[in-house]
């Protein structure tokens, strides 16, 4: 993310017109890390402050009353317990197979010896441009007998195209044509060539293919909204919709307490919210120049 | 082992890779000796194992992509489920003409293009201003810091986003009900304002995407030629003039390459936030033609109705994203294909 600067630092003093800009900018700058930033801290120490204080407005910037009853309440809710396990395995098998998938097909895209890779290519890239529409899909998982089914959420969106472009342009820029030509010549399969070289050689893509693959299926709702039925292979996405967006308490409290509950169904929404987002805000810091990566292969035309 | 087999093949590459670049003959030899004068059968045969990695991929697009473009013929069909897509019986534009005899079209058109103006107006520029602001701070920690924080809500997803949205406006118990009371103003229903709907999905949009999508821009920057930036220096450019003269037009063609993705996507503004925005009270400003397609067609069961409405979305998306790309390429060399 850090992009050096390429001015060389100026010696001679700056003009007054200019100190106005650059202060105008760290204001402007400041102003906006506050506005990113405060709703984030907000919701972090409403998580932990008390029932009681959260309704009350009392919370506006730093915790209040420290308690983890959200968080407790949480871990005792099946249902939420549920989505998140079942998150979790959305997350693993869905990125195992989508990474593997756009791989076999990025691969050989990559090679100019592979007949027929420019008609693939427009094949793929078109399906970003056109869509048979919602319908139409909805019918063919639905003919495949996946609906209400974990396989629905794997299968009908594994590979996304822009992964495919990035995963192909790396594979082009970084293998070079030299190493193929060698390793044929030792008798080395394409297959093996793939296995024992280019993996290996490509940890970095490899990386931003996962992060990105893993963070989007843990924050899709949208193909378990149309697909799933049974309540019990909901993701997670879908129970925090049901229980902030639409208001359900889901079973979560088995407080007879009116004002209680409702002060802890308030407090569980703030609990939630950082239950569902941290596992992705944690490694975000460390993982940032990936996806950063990524995006600036992927810009990269042709 | 699996490692000793790349070392050992890396190892051998180098060595090889000297003799082909010194010896060109050597590689021609190679495909006279394989001799195949078709070049997609000598391909095919010796790279099957690559054509068998691609059988997979191929048949996912084929089956969830291409299928279902085929599928939409059921816009122009009375879909019966027992006699499946194929057996059920030809209308023609039955459904478009009732799309477009429906109040609701214009309604919806509205609603759609409206949002989707708002957000390029406000969106577009938002992350340029960001990055040129950004790429003028010298003090490296204080930059790292704010593209870091900038870029962290991209990672929420649309579920929790929406919900971080109602809770803070809620009527009641929202931040910013307690707030506006603190300082003596009536409170609002901000999601119950069909007024405010266009807005609050626009610039929750810019917090949760702005920093992102400034670092294609940053990077555009840091491709500038530093050589422009000392000319500037020599001729006395102020920081403004410098942004102005050199930064800007350095970034230009990946300007119009945004835009021309945005405008191309212009009728196809995400259904995943607005549907979760939805409610009765603003409905009149938040349906849309994704959202539309949704209710007719799953909750409905409209299927062949539902079908016509997101072709014919489809079909022009498809050709503003055409129009715009021409367009481009004639007034300033940049396009995306």
């Amino acid at each position: 993310m850090a992009i050096s600067s390429t001015v060389p630092k100026r010696k001679i003093q700056e003009s007054a017109g200019d100190k106005i800009l650059i202060f105008a900018i760290y204001v402007i700058l400041s102003l906006v890390l506050v506005a990113v930033l405060y709703p984030l801290i907000y919701i972090v120490s409403s998580s932990i402050s008390s029932p009681a204080a959260v309704v009350s407005g009392k919370v506006w910037l730093w915790p209040v009353d420290i308690s983890f009853r959200g968080f407790q309440t949480i871990f005792k809710t099946p249902l939420i317990m549920t989505g998140y396990g079942n998150s979790l395995i959305y997350m693993a098998a869905g990125t195992v197979i989508s990474v593997t998938l756009t791989v076999m097909l990025a691969y050989p895209l990559s090679r100019k010896t592979f007949f027929g890779r420019q008609g693939i290519l427009m094949l793929v890239m078109f399906t970003m441009l056109f869509s048979g529409g919602l319908i139409p899909t909805y019918l063919v998982v639905k003919e495949l007998g996946m609906i209400d089914s974990r396989l629905a959420l794997l299968i009908p969106n594994a590979i996304w195209v822009w992964q495919v472009i990035i995963a192909r342009s790396f594979f082009q820029s970084t293998i070079p044509g030299e190493l193929v030509e060698a390793s044929e010549i030792d008798g080395c399969s394409d297959w093996r060539f793939l296995r024992s070289v280019v993996i290996p050689l490509s940890k970095p893509i490899l990386a931003v293919l996962v992060l990105m693959y893993a963070v989007g299926q843990w924050n899709s709702y949208f193909d378990a909204l149309i697909y799933l039925k049974s309540d019990n292979l909901y993701p997670l996405q879908l129970v925090l919709r049901s229980i902030i967006i639409q208001n359900n308490s889901g079973g979560a409290m088995d407080i007879s307490v009116q004002v209680q509950r409702a002060q802890l169904a308030e407090l569980l929404k703030y609990s939630l919210i950082v239950v569902a987002t941290l596992p992705v805000l944690i490694i975000y810091p460390f993982v940032q120049r990936y996806f950063v990566q990524g995006m600036l292969v992927g810009s990269v035309k042709g | 082992m699996k490692g000793s087999v790349a070392t050992k093949i890396r190892g051998g590459i180098v060595l090889l890779q000297q003799t082909t670049r010194k010896d060109q003959s050597m590689k021609h030899m190679y495909s006279i000796k394989n001799g195949y004068g078709r070049q997609a059968a000598k391909s095919l045969r010796s790279h099957w194992q690559l054509y068998l990695l691609v059988i997979p991929p191929l048949l996912f697009f084929l089956i969830f992509k291409y299928v279902p473009m085929v599928n939409a013929v059921l816009a122009f069909k009375d879909y019966n489920v027992v006699a499946g897509i194929w057996g059920s019986p030809w209308v023609g534009l039955k459904y478009f003409r009732m799309f477009f005899e429906n109040p609701i079209f214009w309604t919806l058109v509205k609603n759609t293009l409206l949002l989707s103006f708002y957000q390029l107006l406000a969106g577009f520029p938002i992350p340029i201003l960001l990055a040129l602001m950004l790429n003028e701070i010298r003090n490296g920690r204080f930059k790292r810091f704010i593209q870091l924080v900038t870029f962290a809500p991209y990672f929420i997803s649309t579920v929790v986003m929406v919900s971080m949205i109602m809770l803070f406006l809620a009527p009641r118990l929202g931040f910013v009900n307690i707030a506006l009371q603190s300082i003596g103003l009536e409170p609002v229903n901000f999601l119950g304002e069909p007024d405010m709907f266009r807005s609050i999905y626009v610039w929750s949009d810019i917090w949760q995407t702005a920093g992102y999508a400034a670092v294609i821009y940053l990077a555009a920057l840091a491709g500038i030629d530093p050589t422009l930036y000392e000319a500037a220096k020599v001729d006395g450019a102020s920081r403004f003039q410098k942004i102005w003269h050199v930064d800007l037009p350095g970034i230009l063609p990946t300007i119009t390459i945004i835009l021309i993705l945005n405008v191309g996507n212009i009728m196809s503004i995400g259904f995943e936030k607005i549907y979760l925005l939805q409610n009765s009270l603003n409905l009149p400003k938040s349906e849309v033609i994704a959202t539309y397609v949704y209710s007719m067609g799953l909750l409905n069961a409209n299927y062949s109705f539902a079908t016509a409405v997101g072709l014919l979305n489809s079909v022009i998306n498809l050709i503003l994203l055409v129009a715009v790309n021409s367009f481009a390429k004639r007034i300033s060399n940049n396009s995306i294909w």
